[in-house]
C-alpha cells in the first residue's frame, strides 16, 4: 500500500509536470488550432460526399465566369484598397494638412458600415431608380449616356474598396506612426526626398502591417455574399450558395469553400515566406514625429482627396441611412432594440477581449518556440476568416450539434434525464464559434505590432530578472498597446456586423442588431433595415472612435 | 468505484447545464424554424398562444441553413415545426427525412390539394402569386397576355427581371418545366433573357422601381410586393397583369410548414399547425403581408381584393421543389444570371 | 588650403516659444572635425538637425561651401545638401541587408560603380562578413560601423555624427571613437560631433565648441577648453577642478592660500573691473596643479582617493580648510587622513572675478 501511495504522488508530480507542458505556451496556438480545424475540417470532410453531378453542371456552364470574377474582384478591391488605405494613412500620419485631425479618426468610420449596407445605399442612390440618376434625367430630358452603370464590376470594386479600406488605412497608419521619423531622416540624408523615402522606406517598413491590411481585405472580399448579390454580381461564393440553397447540396457548397480555403492559405504562406528572415523593428524606439506642414495647392489635394473618400464612404451613405430610419422609425422602433442593442454589444465586446487575450497568447507562444508546429498552427488557427460565413457557420454547428447529440445520449443511458440540447444556444458557443472566424482580425494587429518588439528588449527583460508573464505584462503589453486596441476594434466591430454565425448559433429570441437588418433585407426592405442598420453603425462608431483617442495619445 | 463516482460527476455536470440550458423545461410549448422573418410570423404565434396557453419559442434564419442545422441536430433536435417561404425547401427537407405525415381533417379541409404535399409532410399556410407587373404609360395591357410571350421579340429591350438566383423564379420557371417540358421552357427563358433591357435586378421592388423609372416596360415579381411598393407610393405608373389566365393560370407559390419528424411535442405542434389554417390566422396572413390565404373561406385583404380575382395554376406546388434543380441548371444554361 | 565648408552664422531655434538655440554662430574648415560638447539639454543636438535641414531655424543662416542652406525663411530640402548622418539610434534600414543599407545612398551611382564603393566601404569598416546580413543579426558596435559606412558612402561634403557612441559599452566606445577619427581622416571628411562625453570629443575633434543653454560658450581646441577655458561653466565642464578664492597682487600675481601664482592676466580683462588690484577672485586648480612632494612644507590631508591605475585621484584638505584635487603617481600611495606633502606647479592662472552677492 505504502509503495503505491508514493508512487502515486510520484505520477501526480509528473501529472503537475506535463500540465505545465500542456498549459504552457507551447501548446496555445495548437490548441486554437484544433479548434478551427474542427469547423474548416467538417467542411472540407466534404469531399467524401460524391457531387459529380453538381461539379459537371457548374463546370460546363458557369465556374470559369465565376472564377473570373472573384479574380478581378479580389484583385481589383485589393489593390484599390492597399492605394486607399496606405496613401490616406501616410498623408495623415506625415503631413499637416487642412483638417488633418479630423481625417485621421474620421476615415476610420467606414469600418462600422456592413460592406452590404454600404452596398444597398450606394445602389440606392447612384442606381437609374436613384435620386442621383433620375435627377439628370429629369434635367436634360434623356438618360445621361455618359453615367456609368453601377451595377457593375467597377461599381462592386469601389463600394468594396470604400467598405474595406479603412483595414489597410488602420493597420499602415498605425505602422508608419510607430515607425517614427529616423527612418525618413536617414534616407533624406542618403540624398532621397520625401516622396523617394515614403517608397523605399517607410512602405517597406510598413509591409507586414500593410499585408496584414490587405490580408483581411482579400479574405473578406473573397468570403464576401452580401455586397455581390446586392450588385447581381456572381462570383465564387455565388456557387457557394447556389450549390446549397438552390441545388440542395451542402457537400458541393462546402467543397467550393474548402478551395477557397486552400487558396487563402497558399497565398498566406507565400507572403509569410517571403519576409522570413527581415525585421521590421526600428534598432530603437524613436520620437514621434512632428507633421510635415503641406502648404497651397497639394495641402487642399490631400484634403480634397481625404474629404471625398470620407464623403462617398460614410457622411452620404449615413445621411441616406438616416433619411430612410426617420421614414421607417414610427413603425419599427420599439422598446426591444434596447435588447438588440445589449446583445450585440455583450457579443461583440466579449469576443474582442476573448480573441485579443488568445491572440496575444498565441503570439507569445510562437516567439518563444518559432517552430513549424507553431507556425503552422498560427496560419490554421486564423484561416476562418476565409470561409463565408454561412459555411463556417455550419461547420461549426455539425460537430456541436453531435456532440449535443451523444451527450443527450449518455444522460439518458445513464440517468434517464432528457436534457435537451446543453450546448447549442450558449454563450459560450457562440464566442467560440466567434473566435474560430475572427481570429485573423485579432491576430494580425497584434502580431505586426509584436515587429517592433526587438528580441533585444525580450534578453534586456530577462537580464533583469523578468520573464514570463511578467515579460508580457510589464514589456510587451504597453508597447503591443496600439496593436492591442487596433485588433479589439475590428473584431468588435466584424462581430457586430456579423450575421450567418449569430443568426444559426444564437439562443430562441436572442436577436442582435444584425440579426434585425437580415430580418429586413432578407424580404427586399432595404429602407426599412435603415434604423437596425444607423443603430449598428453609431454603436460601432464607439470603439472607433475610443482607438482613435487611444492612437492620438 | 471509480464508474459510480465518474457517474456522479457525469450527472453535476448535466444538472449544471440543464439548468443553464434555455430548451430545458416543463411547459407547454412548440419550438418552431422559421424562414419567414419575425414581422410576418410572430402575429400568428401570439395569437395562437392566446387561444390555447400553449407558447412558441421560434428562430429565424435561411431556409437551407435550418435544413442543415435539423439535420445536424437529428434525433435530439428541439424543433417541432418548420416554416419556409417556398414549396421547394418544404420538398428537400422531405427528400432528407426531416418531415412526418401528418393526418388531420381541419388541414385538409382548410387547404385545397394543390397547395399541400400528397404524402401530407407539408402544407400550404399562404399563397404568393408571381405575376407580371408593367408600366401604365408604356405597355398597354391587351399587349400583355402570358409568362411564354415575354419571350417575344416584341419585348426586345422592354423587360426587366430578378435574378434567377432568388428562388421564386426558380420554382417559376420549374412550373413551367412541369407544364412544357425541358426543351421548350429553355426556349422561353432564353427569349427573356434576350429582351432584358439590363442585367437581373437583385429584387422584385428594385425590378419594378426600373419599371417605373422606364428602364423597361414589365417585369415578373410576386403580387404583395407590388402591394408594398404602391402603399408606399401610390403614384407610380404601375399596374398588374394576371397572366396565362386562358391557359394554366397565374403561377403560385406557397409559404409553408411541416411537422419534424422527431419532434418531442407532436400534438401540440399539430394544433398550431392547424391554427396558422384556420380563419383566424389565414386573415393574419392576408392582412399583414397581403399574400393570399390558403384556406378558400377567408377573403384577401381589401387592397388585394382590388387587384381582382384570377385563375391560379393548379398543378400541385411539389413539381417546383422536384424540378427545382432542373431549373436552376436550365437557367445557368441560358445565361440568366 | 584652410577653405570655410560650414558657417553657421547666428542661428536661432525655438520650440513653442522655448529658445533651444541663441544666436549660435561658428565655422569649420574643410577637412576639419568639429565637436559640439555639452550636458543633455544644451541644443547641441537640434544645432545638427538645423544644419542637416531637418529642422528649420527661425533666425540666422547656415552657409555651405559659401552657399546659404538655411535662413529664417528658407530651407534647403535635406537631401539636396550632400551633408551625411550618423544616427545616435543609427537608424538603420531593418529590412534592407548591411550592403543594400551601405548602397542605398548610392543611388546616382551606375550598379558597378555602386557595388565597388560599397564593397570598398565594408573593406573600409571590416565588416566584410557580414554584408549579407539584416541589421538585427550584428553587435551594436558592428551595428555603428554600418551606419558610418552608409553615411560615408555617397561622400558627403559634411558628416554629421549625432552621439554616435552612446549606444555602446566603454571599451567599443574609446576604440571606436579613435577608428573612427582614422577613418574620417583617410576620407579627409568634414564633420561634425555631438556629444556630451568629453573624452570622445578630445579623442575625435580638432576643436571642440562647449556648449550651454542654446550657446557656445566657448570653441576652441581641446588643450585650450581645458587650460584655458573662458567661463566658469567650460571650467566645470570639462575635465576636474575646484576653484579657490585669490587676490589679486598685481597684473602678474595671484595670490591664494597655497601661495604667489605668478600669471599674466590677459588684455580682455584687465579692463575689467573685477581683475583690477586687490580684487578677489576664484582661481580654477586643476588636479594636475598640485603635484604630490613628499619634502614639500606644505601639508594636506588626505579626504578620498580613487585608484585609477597609473594615477591616484587624492581628495585634500589644505591648511586652511579648502578642498583640492590631485593626480599623483600611483606608487605614492598614502592612507585616508594621513598628512602629505604637496606643492603647486600651475602653468596657466585660470581666474574668474567673484560675483558680489
Amino acid at each position: 500500500m505504502k509503495s503505491e501511495g508514493s508512487n502515486s504522488r510520484g505520477n501526480s508530480y509528473c501529472l503537475s509536470g506535463s500540465l505545465q507542458t500542456v498549459l504552457g505556451w507551447r501548446y496555445i496556438p495548437v490548441i486554437v488550432a484544433t479548434l478551427v480545424l474542427i469547423p474548416v475540417g467538417t467542411v472540407m470532410l466534404s469531399f467524401l460526399s460524391p457531387t459529380g453531378e453538381i461539379w459537371q453542371h457548374l463546370v460546363e456552364t458557369t465556374l470559369s465566369r465565376l472564377l473570373l470574377n472573384s479574380f478581378w474582384l479580389a484583385l481589383g478591391v485589393a489593390t484599390s484598397s492597399a492605394v486607399l488605405g496606405v496613401s490616406l494613412a501616410w498623408f495623415t500620419a506625415v503631413y499637416d494638412f487642412p483638417g488633418r485631425k479630423i481625417f485621421s479618426w474620421g476615415l476610420l468610420l467606414p469600418l462600422a458600415f456592413p460592406a452590404y449596407v454600404l452596398a444597398f445605399v450606394t445602389l440606392g442612390l447612384f442606381d437609374f431608380t436613384g435620386p442621383v440618376q433620375t435627377s439628370l434625367r429629369s434635367w436634360f430630358g434623356t438618360e445621361p449616356f455618359w453615367f456609368p452603370n453601377i451595377r457593375s464590376r467597377m461599381g462592386v470594386i469601389i463600394v468594396m474598396t470604400l467598405a474595406f479600406y479603412p483595414y489597410v488605412y488602420l493597420l499602415a497608419r498605425n505602422a508608419f506612426l510607430t515607425q517614427g521619423k529616423r527612418s525618413l531622416e536617414a534616407a533624406q540624408s542618403l540624398g532621397l526626398n520625401s516622396a523617394q523615402g515614403f517608397f523605399k522606406v517607410a512602405l517597406p517598413m510598413a509591409r507586414p502591417w500593410i499585408a496584414s491590411g490587405v490580408m483581411l481585405v482579400l479574405m473578406e472580399t473573397l468570403a464576401d455574399f452580401g455586397t455581390v448579390a446586392v450588385f447581381n454580381y456572381d462570383t465564387f461564393t455565388t456557387a457557394i450558395y447556389k450549390a446549397w440553397f438552390s441545388m440542395f447540396s451542402l457537400s458541393a457548397a462546402s467543397q467550393l469553400a474548402s478551395l477557397l480555403i486552400i487558396i487563402i492559405f497558399v497565398l498566406i504562406v507565400i507572403e509569410q515566406k517571403f519576409r522570413s528572415r527581415i525585421r521590421y523593428a526600428e534598432t530603437k524606439q524613436s520620437s514621434r514625429m512632428a507633421p510635415i506642414i503641406l502648404t497651397g495647392w497639394k495641402s487642399w489635394a490631400v484634403a480634397g482627396f481625404a474629404s471625398a473618400t470620407l464623403f462617398f464612404a460614410f457622411l452620404l451613405p449615413i445621411t441616406q441611412l438616416f433619411i430612410w430610419a426617420i421614414d421607417s422609425f414610427a413603425e419599427e422602433f420599439n422598446q426591444r432594440y434596447l435588447g438588440f442593442l445589449w446583445h450585440s454589444l455583450t457579443l461583440s465586446g466579449l469576443s474582442a477581449l476573448l480573441i485579443c487575450v488568445i491572440s496575444i497568447l498565441m503570439i507569445y507562444s510562437v516567439r518563444r518556440h518559432p517552430d513549424m508546429v507553431s507556425r503552422m498552427a498560427v496560419r490554421i488557427a486564423t484561416i476562418g476568416y476565409a470561409l463565408p460565413g454561412v459555411v463556417l457557420a455550419v461547420g461549426i454547428y455539425i460537430p456541436l450539434a453531435w456532440v449535443d447529440s451523444w451527450f443527450s445520449q449518455m444522460a439518458m443511458q445513464l440517468f434517464s434525464i432528457e436534457t435537451g440540447f446543453l450546448f447549442q444556444g450558449t454563450f459560450v458557443v457562440m464566442l467560440i464559434a466567434y473566435m474560430t472566424r475572427f481570429m485573423a482580425v485579432g491576430y494580425n494587429p497584434i502580431d505586426s505590432a509584436m515587429q517592433r518588439v526587438t528580441f533585444n528588449i525580450d534578453e534586456a527583460s530577462m537580464g533583469l530578472g523578468v520573464s514570463g508573464w511578467g515579460m508580457l505584462q510589464k514589456i510587451h503589453l504597453p508597447i503591443l498597446k496600439g496593436g492591442i486596441f487596433t485588433a479589439a476594434t475590428l473584431v468588435f466591430v466584424d462581430v457586430m456586423k456579423e450575421m450567418p454565425i449569430t443568426l444559426m448559433t444564437r439562443p430562441f429570441g436572442w436577436d442582435t442588431l444584425s440579426v434585425r437588418i437580415f430580418e429586413m433585407t432578407s424580404e427586399g426592405e432595404w429602407e426599412q433595415a435603415a434604423l437596425p442598420a444607423v443603430v449598428l453603425v453609431l454603436t460601432g462608431l464607439i470603439p472607433i472612435i475610443m482607438l482613435t483617442r487611444q492612437a492620438e495619445k | 468505484m471509480l464508474r459510480i463516482y465518474f457517474g456522479r460527476f457525469l450527472g453535476v455536470i448535466f444538472i449544471c447545464f440543464a439548468s443553464f440550458s434555455a430548451n430545458f423545461s416543463y411547459a407547454e410549448q412548440v419550438v418552431v424554424y422559421s424562414a419567414r422573418i419575425e414581422k410576418l410570423i410572430k402575429p400568428m404565434f401570439d395569437s395562437f398562444t392566446k387561444e390555447t396557453g400553449i407558447s412558441v419559442k421560434f428562430v429565424t434564419d435561411k431556409a437551407g441553413v435550418l435544413l442543415a442545422k435539423l439535420r445536424a441536430e437529428g434525433k435530439y433536435t428541439p424543433a417541432d415545426m418548420l416554416i419556409t417561404t417556398d414549396a421547394g425547401n418544404l420538398w428537400e427537407a422531405v427528400q432528407v427525412g426531416l418531415l412526418a405525415p401528418v393526418e388531420s381533417r381541419k388541414l385538409e379541409i382548410n387547404i385545397p390539394s394543390y397547395l399541400r404535399d400528397p404524402q401530407r409532410k407539408w402544407f400550404g399556410l399562404s399563397v404568393r402569386a408571381r405575376t407580371i407587373v408593367y408600366n401604365t404609360d408604356k405597355v398597354n395591357p391587351a399587349e400583355l397576355s402570358t409568362y411564354e410571350d415575354l419571350a417575344n421579340s416584341k419585348w426586345q429591350g422592354r423587360i426587366c427581371l430578378r435574378t434567377s438566383k432568388k428562388v421564386y423564379n426558380q420554382s417559376l420557371v420549374a412550373m413551367m418545366i412541369a407544364e412544357h417540358g425541358k426543351e421548350k421552357t429553355e426556349q422561353i427563358i432564353s427569349g427573356w433573357v434576350a429582351n432584358l433591357a439590363t442585367d437581373p435586378l437583385s429584387n422584385d421592388t428594385k425590378a419594378m422601381e426600373f419599371v417605373a423609372a422606364g428602364k423597361c416596360d414589365v417585369t415578373i415579381v410576386n403580387s404583395y410586393y407590388y402591394g408594398r411598393l404602391i402603399e408606399k407610393t401610390p403614384n407610380l405608373p404601375l399596374a398588374i397583369f394576371w397572366p396565362n389566365q386562358d391557359g394554366s393560370g397565374v403561377h403560385v407559390n406557397i409559404s409553408g410548414a411541416g411537422i419534424i419528424k422527431n419532434t418531442k411535442s407532436k400534438k401540440s405542434a399539430v394544433m398550431l399547425l392547424e391554427f396558422l389554417s384556420s380563419k383566424k390566422a389565414q386573415k393574419l396572413f392576408t392582412d399583414i403581408n397581403m399574400e393570399y390565404p390558403v384556406n378558400p373561406k377567408v377573403s384577401p385583404d381589401s387592397i388585394v381584393a382590388e387587384w381582382g380575382g384570377f385563375k391560379q395554376n393548379r398543378m400541385n406546388v411539389v413539381k417546383a421543389g422536384e424540378l427545382q434543380i432542373e431549373a436552376v441548371k436550365l437557367m445557368d444554361r441560358v445565361g440568366y444570371r | 588650403m584652410d577653405t570655410l565648408l560650414l558657417e553657421v552664422a547666428k542661428i536661432s531655434q525655438s520650440y513653442s516659444k522655448k529658445t533651444v538655440v541663441n544666436n549660435l554662430s561658428f565655422g569649420l574648415n574643410k577637412g576639419a572635425i568639429g565637436c559640439l560638447l555639452g550636458p543633455s539639454g544644451c541644443g547641441k543636438t537640434t544645432v545638427l538637425r538645423c544644419i542637416a535641414g531637418f529642422e528649420p531655424i527661425v533666425g540666422g543662416e547656415v552657409l555651405l561651401n559659401g552657399v546659404k542652406v538655411s535662413s529664417s525663411n528658407f530651407s534647403l530640402q535635406p537631401e539636396k545638401r550632400h551633408i551625411g548622418m550618423v544616427f545616435q539610434d543609427y537608424a538603420l534600414f531593418p529590412h534592407l541587408t548591411v550592403i543594400s543599407n551601405i548602397i542605398f545612398g548610392l543611388h546616382y551611382m551606375s550598379r558597378t560603380e555602386r557595388s565597388e564603393r560599397a564593397a570598398e566601404m565594408l573593406e573600409i569598416v571590416g565588416l566584410k562578413d557580414v554584408a549579407n546580413n539584416y541589421p538585427h543579426e550584428l553587435s551594436g558596435g558592428q551595428q555603428q560601423r554600418v551606419a558610418l559606412a552608409r553615411a560615408l558612402a555617397p561622400k558627403p561634403d559634411l558628416l554629421l555624427l549625432d552621439e554616435p557612441f552612446s549606444n555602446l559599452d566603454v571599451n567599443l566606445r574609446e576604440r571606436l571613437s579613435l577608428e573612427v577619427r582614422e577613418i574620417l581622416k583617410n576620407q579627409g571628411t568634414t564633420a561634425i560631433l555631438v556629444t556630451h562625453d568629453q573624452n570622445e570629443a578630445f579623442a575625435i575633434a580638432d576643436e571642440i565648441g562647449v556648449m550651454q543653454n542654446g550657446e557656445i560658450m566657448q570653441w576652441d581646441s581641446a588643450y585650450n577648453l581645458y587650460h584655458r577655458p573662458t567661463s566658469r561653466f567650460v571650467a566645470n565642464f570639462v575635465g576636474q577642478g575646484v576653484f579657490l578664492s585669490g587676490k589679486i597682487l598685481d597684473s602678474s600675481h595671484v595670490e591664494i592660500e597655497l601661495g604667489v601664482l605668478e600669471a599674466g592676466i590677459s588684455n580682455q580683462h584687465a579692463s575689467d573691473k573685477l581683475f583690477g588690484e586687490g580684487c578677489n577672485v576664484d582661481v580654477l586648480i586643476r588636479p594636475d596643479d598640485i603635484v604630490h612632494d613628499d619634502k614639500s612644507s606644505l601639508k594636506a590631508k588626505v579626504l578620498h582617493k580613487a585608484f585609477r591605475g597609473a594615477e591616484i585621484l587624492y581628495t585634500l584638505r589644505l591648511p586652511k580648510g579648502s578642498t583640492a584635487l590631485s593626480l599623483v603617481p600611483s606608487h605614492h600611495n598614502h592612507a585616508i587622513g594621513e598628512d602629505i606633502g604637496v606643492k603647486l606647479e600651475v602653468d596657466h592662472v585660470v581666474a574668474f572675478g567673484q560675483i558680489t552677492q
